[in-house]
């Protein structure tokens, strides 16, 4: 008995040892990083942010972001407890306008390999997401839709439709459908693209709010095609359902990163970013998060991916020529009067 | 006048009346930390909440906060959360009065372990319960499948991701609410007034309709005003249930302040709804007063 206790006393005395031990190697700077949570942050700390931050030499540690209302509540506090938050582009995009965020550092985070909307002032984009066209095979068995052209022609492909209920993303569709090239798309035409949904209104017999109902829809077969996010519609083909969806006609958005305005690690923040944009990082993305993508280019030169991996990339360089990219400037400055038409129409 | 009401006082009045205010007094004192610990946690963030709403988003004194709310995506969701919170409202009294009813009909006993069915699904969380219904209501649900297999009906009948999904899942949350309440002022309900009435040449229908349903008014006015008022916040269950179709203004407060953080609007939009919310319950207690004397006077 006593013997026992001794033991334990011991293996907690080393254990102790070995963790300052740990603690004191890591450099001693740990910086807080908060995301959307769940698993596309359990996949983004095990694909991007654990390389970056042992390159780094920080630790790090994590949190949840409820919204850019969350980061502000954080700014306002005078000293954040976060250093680092993940959003989506237009977010980041209204943080910097706002001044939530520390201006990034681009002698320490290169560019290279980027597109010119896929950074600002005070954000960079980490990765991008899809928003598909998806269909039921079961339903649509001979001639399924290809388009968004063809989500809008009811004639031809009858059955019931979902779009989501923020006007990101749907709004682009709706132009798309339209026949409004992909290169001028933006600024978008939002009459005509309120016009287009108030048409297929009648059709959609659901708005969906989040990424789990939306799998569910089409899963359970609640509706028969739709717009979803493609890491989504993956994990619903995976499970057996009958299924497909193609990035012929995608929206492509981006998540970024930004460092909080009074955060007490900006430097190491600005060498975590750094190494999260960094071809090699952004490499590890098409095979560890297929459907995801990254948003430096020149991943896909660093990496050697198969050609299953790069069927599956929405940024591998055939599927990124299939879709349009979103404008996150753009939704910045217009996201809420779009949103309030919008909500209007799909409610009234 | 004067005189005769002097008359009537008894001898030792004002000890009487001493006793009374002493025991006031004492009252007050044990109710003081109640208010206020009411007064710290719902007049103080209130009324920094009513302040908030007279600044726009730059910080300056402006009525912006309420000018918007007349814009029509606001007016829409302010009157179709009332036509909602009406209509839950109004299934529950035609569910829940006939419950109730039975219930304070029925012996003690026998009324307790009914009542442990009204208040099952209270122990069962709302989350829960809005997808269990997402499961029996939609399109290939235990429902339709079952309405298709028996041939009743050929084509899925649209039962969620609308209105009638809302009204389904709401109802079903707010039945207690209003059963509770119904049933505590049915018990309070002497039969002996039934049997009064009966003995006067009333038949069970009149003796209802003119002793009990007057009697029965105050507690289905408790009832109906907590539903009513409690359906005025739903966000979950028509954010799941409805589709994306049915605008709630607590959606709007959602989004003022989680996508948009412009505290000012959110503000606004919650003193619009506590006003309203009051007005309506001011006027469903005039109400009520007034169903319940006319009926008795009949």
């Amino acid at each position: 008995m006593h013997l026992k206790r001794l033991a334990i006393a011991n293996m907690l005395g080393a254990a102790t040892a070995l963790f300052m031990a740990t603690g004191a190697f890591a450099a001693g700077e740990t910086l807080t990083i908060s995301g959307f949570g769940g698993n596309l942050q359990k996949d983004l700390r095990a694909t991007l942010w654990q390389p970056a931050a042992d390159a780094a030499g920080v630790t790090l540690s994590e949190e949840t972001q409820d919204g850019l209302a969350s980061v502000r509540v954080q700014v306002q506090s005078g000293s954040p407890t976060w250093d680092i938050v993940h959003l989506g582009a237009d977010e980041c995009a209204v943080g910097g306008k706002e001044g939530l965020f520390e201006p990034l550092d681009y002698n320490t985070i290169k560019t290279d390999g980027f597109d010119k909307k896929a950074y600002g002032e005070h954000w960079i984009a980490t990765n991008t997401y899809s928003v598909v066209l998806a269909w039921r095979t079961d339903v649509y068995k001979d001639k399924h839709p290809t388009s968004w052209a063809d989500f809008w022609d009811v004639k031809a492909f009858p059955g019931r439709r979902a779009l989501s209920t923020y006007p990101q993303e749907m709004m682009e569709i709706a132009l798309l459908g339209a026949g409004v090239a992909k290169d001028k798309l933006y600024p978008l035409d939002t009459k005509l693209s309120l016009e287009r949904l108030k048409e297929i209104k009648p059709n959609i017999s659901v708005w969906w709010s989040s990424g789990a109902q939306s799998a569910q829809l089409i899963k359970d077969k609640e509706v028969d095609m739709m717009a979803i996010w493609g890491s989504r519609v993956a994990s619903v083909i995976k499970d057996g359902a009958p299924v497909e969806f193609t990035y012929d006609n995608g929206i492509l958005g981006y998540g970024c990163l930004a460092i909080l305005k009074g955060s007490k690690h900006v430097a190491a923040a600005q060498k975590f970013i750094a190494g999260v944009v960094s071809p090699e990082v952004q490499a590890r993305i098409p095979e560890m998060m297929p459907y995801y993508g990254p948003t430096n280019n020149l991943a896909f030169k660093v990496g050697k991916f198969s050609p299953d991996v790069l069927a599956k990339s929405n940024m591998s360089p055939e599927n990124v020529a299939k879709q349009t990219f979103i404008d996150a400037n753009w939704w910045r400055d217009n996201n809420e009067l779009v949103r309030e038409d919008y909500s209007l129409l799909i409610s009234n | 006048m004067t005189a005769a009401a002097l008359d009537t006082q008894p001898l030792n009045a004002g000890l009487l009346g001493d006793d009374e205010r002493r025991h006031r007094l004492a009252m007050f004192g044990l109710s003081v930390p109640a208010m206020l610990l009411v007064a710290l946690v719902l007049l103080v963030p209130f009324s920094w909440l009513a302040w908030l709403s007279l600044f726009d988003a730059s910080g300056a004194l402006s009525a912006e906060n309420y000018a918007r709310l007349l814009r029509p995506a606001y007016v829409n969701s302010f009157v179709s959360t009332l036509e909602v919170a009406a209509l839950v409202t109004g299934v529950c009294i035609l569910l829940g009065y006939p419950v109730a009813y039975l219930l304070s009909q029925l012996p003690k006993r026998a009324a307790q372990i009914l009542l442990v069915f009204v208040i099952l699904p209270f122990w069962t969380s709302v989350l829960v319960r809005t997808y269990a219904w997402l499961v029996l209501l939609q399109r290939e649900g235990i429902i339709n499948t079952w309405l298709k297999q028996l041939g009743l009906i050929s084509e899925s009948l649209p039962l969620v991701n609308n209105l009638t999904g809302t009204v389904i899942g709401m109802v079903h949350v707010m039945l207690p609410f209003l059963i509770l309440p119904l049933y505590a002022s049915m018990r309070a309900i002497d039969p002996v007034y039934l049997r009064a009435a009966a003995n006067c040449g009333a038949s069970p229908a009149q003796a209802f309709r003119q002793v009990f349903l007057p009697l029965s008014a105050p507690g289905l006015g408790a009832g109906a005003a907590l539903t009513f008022v409690l359906c005025l916040g739903f966000y979950l269950t028509p954010a799941l249930l409805g589709g994306g179709r049915v605008a709630m203004w607590s959606t709007q407060i959602a989004d003022a302040v989680a996508k948009f953080a412009n505290w000012g609007a959110a503000s606004a939009l919650s003193v619009a709804l506590l006003v309203v919310t009051g007005l309506i319950l001011w006027l469903m207690k005039w109400g009520v007063r007034r169903l319940g004397t006319s009926l008795g006077e009949r």
